[in-house]
């Protein structure tokens, strides 16, 4: 079954190079790239089942044992996250067949979707460092195509801010896998995490370098997760292109960025918990609370959206960031507290998976009928759009955390484990971001939805409405179905946090990892236990 | 550029540069050359038509329209390692046939690995194409 592991980077690889040959159709690219989109669905609940029957799955590619060859690596975060892309790029790839004018189409907006879900899955599975700033780099480049296509000036403005830092950030990353490569010798990240338990072990004296190479990892992943204090990015880009872009965005690129971090802070730099992760704490706490304050001044829709993506990324630091007590406490209950944590970071991560970028899809659908995204020139959609206001009432409760959607759960998992580490600050810190959220989406809700329509709206047009009705269908569709998943999401919380518990223990716990990565047998690295200090 | 001396040259000069591009193509397996730097000579020989005449002639001599020909060659690469996941191996394992040559004792060796380095030419060629196109078109 392992062609499993491979195939949802085969996949969209292969889709994208029959759409650039059928270059000329657009709509046949459409239609490819949905049929294409519902396969990675598939595969992805396919990867799923078998690492959720089997354990963790991996593949070495040609053939080659690790550290030489290049690694796959399938455990349930990973195999969750693909199955959660593959959804959300479902839905995205429906709605932009209105939501996205033909001048877009016709300069590759399919294969390039696909390109960016190549990217993002090879990221989640990879086993290797190298490849994994490789799978990073597939993603930007097509985001980078993705954010100005269609050349608007907003869009290019936004995308100076994005390419600048997202390339600064790769540089460092870059950088830093070259330093990791001089001071272990591999780039294998399970024998990584072999190297620097062995490392922290026997060669203390190189542990400092240690940290700062982690660092230069956390400020590298960190630009592209928007972490606090490298987010402005963010803000700055994501409400200039069309709507279905941002979703897609908002979506997978910061998810991938604190994947990355989650994988590395629990597999690899482990060896100094106590001043690393009290970092990532710190800096999620500020992340929270600058996100949410940020959009509490913003009157516009999509802006409002882009700076509650950095407060939520606070939320899944925080997670991740909650492992610090490790370092200071080792009894049974600080260990479940911190796998609780861990479980509340991939929940998190699944729930503002389909939530943020439903909300982007509805600012669409708003944008498209109010003609502005300016929250004082819209109106009366609760009237006019009964459904759309309900479908957006749910998304916007959920990111605020209102019980019993999936936002609630996420927090409450995470202020729980807070609590049971006597982590006071910082759940206290993520109640108040939760309160502030709430108010942001009321603000939407208030202006957007339930006072009328202004004078100047072109609601009042007949020729606009009839314009801004064609094809609406089909971008109230994927909304409905994200809106259905966030509550069954909620429903089966239970089920879910088993999931997520049982998927934090394997990132706990790196053993079941490591086993099933298969090793060369003769591997130089490996046998650095018994090797003589030269 | 209308010069006459680089138009005669470049009529000469371009079967045997995409020869060469060819040959070094084929001997990449062992030795120096690949589909790397074969298809970035491939790519030299029609950019030396759009210098000399103009883009548009080279993209004539090309037939090609330069995405589907990225297209075809990513497709080809990704195939060749699919070859490997088809015979139960991992992906990306090389596969091979035998044809036996008469008149020789080893067989000629047809392996994935040859279709993966044509992809390889055929994208460098085509994205390098794409690049002198853009500039030269500016």
């Amino acid at each position: 079954m392992n062609w499993l592991i491979v195939s949802p980077i085969i996949l969209p690889l292969i889709l994208a190079c029959i759409m650039l040959i059928l270059w000329r159709h657009p709509v046949w690219q459409r239609w490819i790239a949905l049929a294409g989109m519902i396969a990675l669905v598939g595969c992805g609940a396919g990867l799923f089942g078998v690492v959720y029957s089997n354990g963790v799955q991996s593949e070495q590619l040609a053939g080659y044992g690790a550290p030489y060859g290049i690694t796959f690596v399938a455990d349930l975060f990973s195999s969750i996250m693909v199955l959660a892309s593959a959804i959300l790029g479902t839905a995205v790839t429906v709605y932009s067949m209105t939501n996205i004018e033909n001048r877009r189409e016709s300069f590759g907006y399919y294969p390039l979707l696909h390109l960016l879900l190549l990217g993002v899955c090879g990221a989640f599975l990879t086993g290797d460092v190298f490849n994994l700033f490789v799978f990073f780099e597939i993603m930007l480049m097509a985001s980078f195509v993705l954010l100005t296509l269609g050349g608007e000036r907003g869009q290019m403005e936004g995308a100076i801010k994005y390419v600048t830092l997202n390339l600064i950030s790769s540089a460092i990353f870059l950088a830093a896998v070259g330093i990791l490569y001089g001071m272990t010798g591999t780039l294998n990240m399970a024998d990584l995490s072999i190297q620097i338990a062995w490392l922290a072990e026997n060669r203390p004296e190189e542990l400092p370098l240690l940290t700062i190479l982690a660092m230069m990892f956390l400020i590298a992943f960190g630009v592209k997760a928007a972490m606090f204090p490298l987010f402005f990015w963010l803000p700055a880009s994501y409400h200039t292109p069309p709507p279905a872009v941002s979703a897609i965005f908002a979506a997978l690129l910061t998810k991938v960025g604190v994947y990355s971090m989650a994988r590395f802070f629990t597999l690899i730099f482990t060896h100094d918990i106590g001043s690393t992760h009290l970092i990532i704490l710190v800096l999620a706490g500020f992340g929270m609370i600058c996100g949410v304050l940020g959009a509490a001044a913003q009157n516009e829709f999509r802006r409002i959206l882009a700076f509650h993506s950095v407060s939520q990324i606070g939320y899944m630091l925080m997670g991740i960031g909650l492992m610090v007590m490790l370092a200071h406490r080792d009894d049974e209950v600080a260990h479940h507290a911190v796998q609780m944590a861990l479980a509340g970071t991939i929940i998190f991560v699944v729930h503002h998976l389909f939530v943020k970028p439903n909300l982007f899809l509805i600012s669409g659908v708003v944008e498209r009928i109010g003609g502005t995204g300016e929250l004082k020139k819209l109106g009366g959609f609760y009237k006019s759009e009964p459904l759309l206001a309900i479908m957006f009432l749910i998304s916007a409760l959920s990111l605020a955390g209102i019980p019993p959607l999936s936002g609630f759960w996420a927090k409450f998992i995470l202020v729980l484990a807070g609590l049971q580490l006597e982590q006071y600050f910082i759940v206290f810190i993520a109640l108040l971001t939760g309160l502030l959220t709430l108010y942001s989406m009321v603000k939407i809700w208030a202006a957007a939805f339930w006072s009328d329509a202004p004078e100047e709206s072109p609601v009042h047009n007949a020729a606009h409405m009839a314009h801004a009705r064609h094809g609406l269908r089909r971008m109230i569709y994927p909304i409905a179905v994200i809106a259905v998943i966030i509550v069954l999401f909620g429903v089966f919380a239970g089920p879910i946090f088993d999931v997520a518990m049982e998927a934090a223990a394997q990132m706990l716990d790196p053993a079941a990892y490591l086993d099933a990565v298969r090793f060369e047998e003769f591997s130089p690295t490996l046998g650095r236990g018994e090797e003589v200090d030269s | 550029m209308s010069s006459l001396i680089l138009r005669t040259a470049i009529r000469y000069l371009f079967p045997i540069i995409v020869l060469f591009s060819i040959f070094l193509l084929l001997r990449g397996h062992d030795e120096p050359g690949g589909g790397f730097i074969g298809g970035l000579l491939g790519a030299t020989a029609f950019a030396l038509f759009a210098i000399g005449y103009s883009v548009e002639t080279s993209r004539r001599m090309l037939r090609f329209e330069l995405h589907q020909l990225m297209g075809v060659g990513l497709l080809m690469a990704t195939l060749s390692g699919v070859v490997g996941l088809i015979l139960g191996e991992p992906f990306l394992s090389s596969a091979w046939i035998e044809i036996p040559i008469p008149g020789r004792p080893e067989p000629f060796k047809l392996a994935t690995y040859l279709f993966f380095d044509i992809g390889v030419y055929l994208v460098v060629l085509s994205i390098t194409l794409m690049i002198v196109y853009a500039l030269a078109e500016e």
